[in-house]
């Protein structure tokens, strides 16, 4: 069998999740050594139009970027969103909780807002626009989850992702719950598999793998109950990467 | 000669974002050279209004994967300033130690992945490995240790979760400073094996001047090498400009060419970068990292674009022979468990730190909430945009005789030398030579 082609596209994002493929160090070069990278623009000079497995970086802001990446869709046999940018629209998508887009626009350009090179439109999530395979969540993406995903690609398997809460590795971690200590953490919400990385390191979830496909939104509602907040504490968080894609929790 | 040269790259490989070089000349006149910033804008001086004080600093590291550090600190130091919250002195050593590990990680990545692969004419670091295994393993090394280093002070590599307004959420234990001094100390071997490697290609990098500003930090007390306090100097003025007037040095214009803004102060372009600290505090350099500067030839008034790359080698060393004595410093205080509350309140105010690739300026405006009403951010790549365009037209009549795909490679390697990081500005390269 062919060593498979890979090409790698970034859209609108800080790039730093291709960068967890430079933090691979050796790693990346063995990755090398089974698939065939084709296109990486962060990284090399050379190009192709011809790929079999196509990674997408970055959230859609532009209309030209949307025909691009249908364009990439129908070249590649797999697509992959890779990070919040792509998966959930991550903090790009802040901007639409705006209704006015010339307001923002004004906002960061002033008067040379409406120059035709700075339009944009709403931010869409990479499967907003175009179908995905696979997704790698996370902001940035955890290096080991991308090894891992394309491991069982390149063997044919289906990749396990999970589909629990942060609060499952957290209290496995025996971390002591941030709620105690006045944080609003979104962990019991969002879908684990970073290994509770941010509360670990004392700093709450804030949701940038995205919410479960079921979330326990009764859980969450006594959380805030006993902690005498409200529902609108949780939302001012779960805003940050979770814009206009909220699960309804009623207070 | 006359020599038609028509160049479109579009989107320049090998650099953080995306940008495009346009060159158009018939018959030896250069008729157009243009560098263009074609990144889908984010607008997040826009996104971050209404957010609480806690939250900004999460928002806006996500302006750059590869400075995010950086910008947390920015804006963390600004809300700081904004609400008059104090921050211990361990807890500013230990983020100075983190921001070190952030310089480390981006210029071994921009020399060793993206700039080194010209020098020994090579499309990538992949065929490079190939080529010169040795310096490649001592690259990959100093990279992993850099991000380990980040991943111990941060909580992770990219976008720090560690970080909070007041001081830290988690700070290292003794151990694991010790054990990162020794790991520092055992680096050293591999920046003087790079330094070598990078001086046996050095020929390679073009011999181009150009007169121009230098822009960076610059701190009296103690006398400092500073990325992280300080006010701001430049090779044309002798005085310094707190960093909380920045604005009136940034001096921001919107330019057709760019989505990113465009930056002057007293000529028509400046520069900023590991080459303008080295050229306004060179004399505060640790002293193996004054020997790397000697041993490429490298002083105080350099005017070469191409050798920001050598300075960014140059500090690489500085920041670990810096953070080894850092640590002792640390180490003989002992880290006290910090619990640091605050509070909303209402102000605005500036925070500015040197990101790898320069200076960066962030400030905020809060109402008494702490919720975020306004906020104006300039990024480093963006003060540099005018200085490519400048060099760019000067340096392409020089090179024009050397013909099309000279002139291509020779103006990519320009702009990586910048090491530029569009996506912080909006994205960057591509180099079209236009038919």
């Amino acid at each position: 069998m062919s060593k498979p082609k890979i090409a790698i596209f970034d859209f609108a994002c800080c790039e730093g999740c291709q960068l967890q493929f430079v933090n691979l160090e050796e790693e990346l070069l063995d990755l090398i050594g089974v698939a065939d990278v084709v296109e990486w623009r962060e990284a090399m000079s050379e190009k192709s139009q011809e790929y079999d497995i196509a990674i997408i970086e970055g959230s859609i802001t532009r209309l030209e970027d949307e025909e691009r990446l249908k364009l990439i869709r129908s070249r590649a046999k797999v697509l992959i969103a890779l990070g919040a940018c792509a998966t959930i629209g991550g903090v790009n998508k802040l901007k639409n909780n705006f209704n006015d887009l010339d307001e923002v626009k004004k906002c960061v350009y002033g008067k040379d807002s409406k120059k035709p090179h700075l339009a944009t439109q709403p931010t869409k999530a990479v499967d907003e626009v175009v179908d995905v395979d696979f997704y790698v969540h996370g902001c940035p993406i955890d290096r080991k989850e991308f090894t891992y995903i394309v491991r069982c690609l390149l063997l044919g398997k289906t990749p396990e992702i999970p589909d629990y809460p942060v609060c499952v590795e957290c209290k496995a971690k025996g971390n002591p719950c941030l709620w105690q200590y006045g944080q609003v953490c979104l962990g019991p919400i969002i879908r684990a598999g970073c290994g509770a990385r941010c509360p670990s390191n004392g700093f709450r979830c804030f949701g940038c793998r995205g919410y479960t496909s079921n979330p326990n939104v009764d859980a969450a509602k006594e959380v805030i109950d006993k902690f005498g907040l409200t529902v609108d504490h949780l939302k001012t968080k779960m805003v940050l990467f979770g814009s206009r894609q909220e699960p309804t929790i009623y207070g | 000669m006359a020599k038609t040269v028509n160049i479109n790259v579009h989107h320049v490989t090998r650099v953080e974002g995306h940008g495009n070089i346009v060159v158009n000349a018939t018959n030896g006149k250069v008729e157009k050279v243009e560098w263009q910033v074609p990144e889908a804008p984010r607008f997040f001086e826009a996104m971050v209004r209404g957010r609480s004080y806690e939250d900004i600093q999460t928002i806006v590291s996500r302006i750059c994967g590869i400075c995010s550090i950086t910008h947390s600190l920015a804006s963390t130091k600004a809300v700081e300033n904004a609400l008059g919250i104090k921050v211990s002195e361990q807890a500013d050593k230990v983020r100075i130690l983190m921001h070190y590990s952030e310089q480390l990680q981006s210029h071994v990545l921009h020399v060793g992945y993206l700039v080194a692969p010209d020098l020994f004419g090579l499309p990538s670091v992949v065929p490079l490995a190939a080529k010169a295994p040795d310096a490649v393993m001592a690259v990959i090394r100093l990279h992993r240790l850099a991000n380990e280093w980040s991943d111990l002070i941060a909580g992770r590599t990219t976008h720090p979760v560690t970080l909070k307004p007041g001081g830290l959420t988690k700070f290292p234990t003794a151990k694991e400073l010790r054990e990162l001094q020794e790991r520092l100390k055992n680096s050293v071997a591999d920046l003087k094996a790079v330094a070598a490697a990078v001086l046996s290609v050095a020929g390679n990098l073009p011999n181009f001047t150009r007169q121009t500003e230098y822009i960076s930090l610059k701190q009296d007390n103690p006398p400092t090498y500073t990325f992280y306090h300080g006010d701001i100097t430049s090779t044309d003025y002798d005085g310094a400009v707190s960093i909380h007037d920045w604005q009136s040095v940034a001096n921001e214009y919107v330019n057709d060419q760019s989505t990113a803004k465009w930056t002057k102060w007293h000529r028509d372009s400046y520069t900023v970068g590991a080459l303008a600290r080295f050229n306004n505090n060179a004399p505060l350099l640790s002293p193996l990292a004054k020997d790397v500067a000697k041993m490429f030839g490298l002083t105080q008034g350099c005017c070469n674009p191409f050798m920001n790359s050598v300075a960014q080698l140059v500090e690489c060393v500085h920041v670990v022979e810096t953070s080894i004595a850092m640590i002792d410093e640390l180490l003989t205080k002992g880290i006290k468990p910090e619990n640091v509350k605050t509070s909303p309140k209402a102000g605005k105010a500036s925070g500015c730190v040197e990101a790898p690739r320069g200076i960066l300026f962030h400030q905020y405006e809060f109402d008494r909430k702490g919720n975020c009403v306004g906020a104006d951010i300039c990024i480093p790549t963006n003060q540099n945009h005018a200085a490519i365009q400048k060099d760019f037209e000067k340096f392409v009549p020089e090179i024009l005789d050397e013909g099309e795909d000279a002139v291509r490679l020779k103006l990519e390697m320009l702009v990586r030398s910048y090491d530029p990081c569009i996506s912080c500005s909006t994205h960057m390269l591509n180099v079209e030579f236009v038919r």
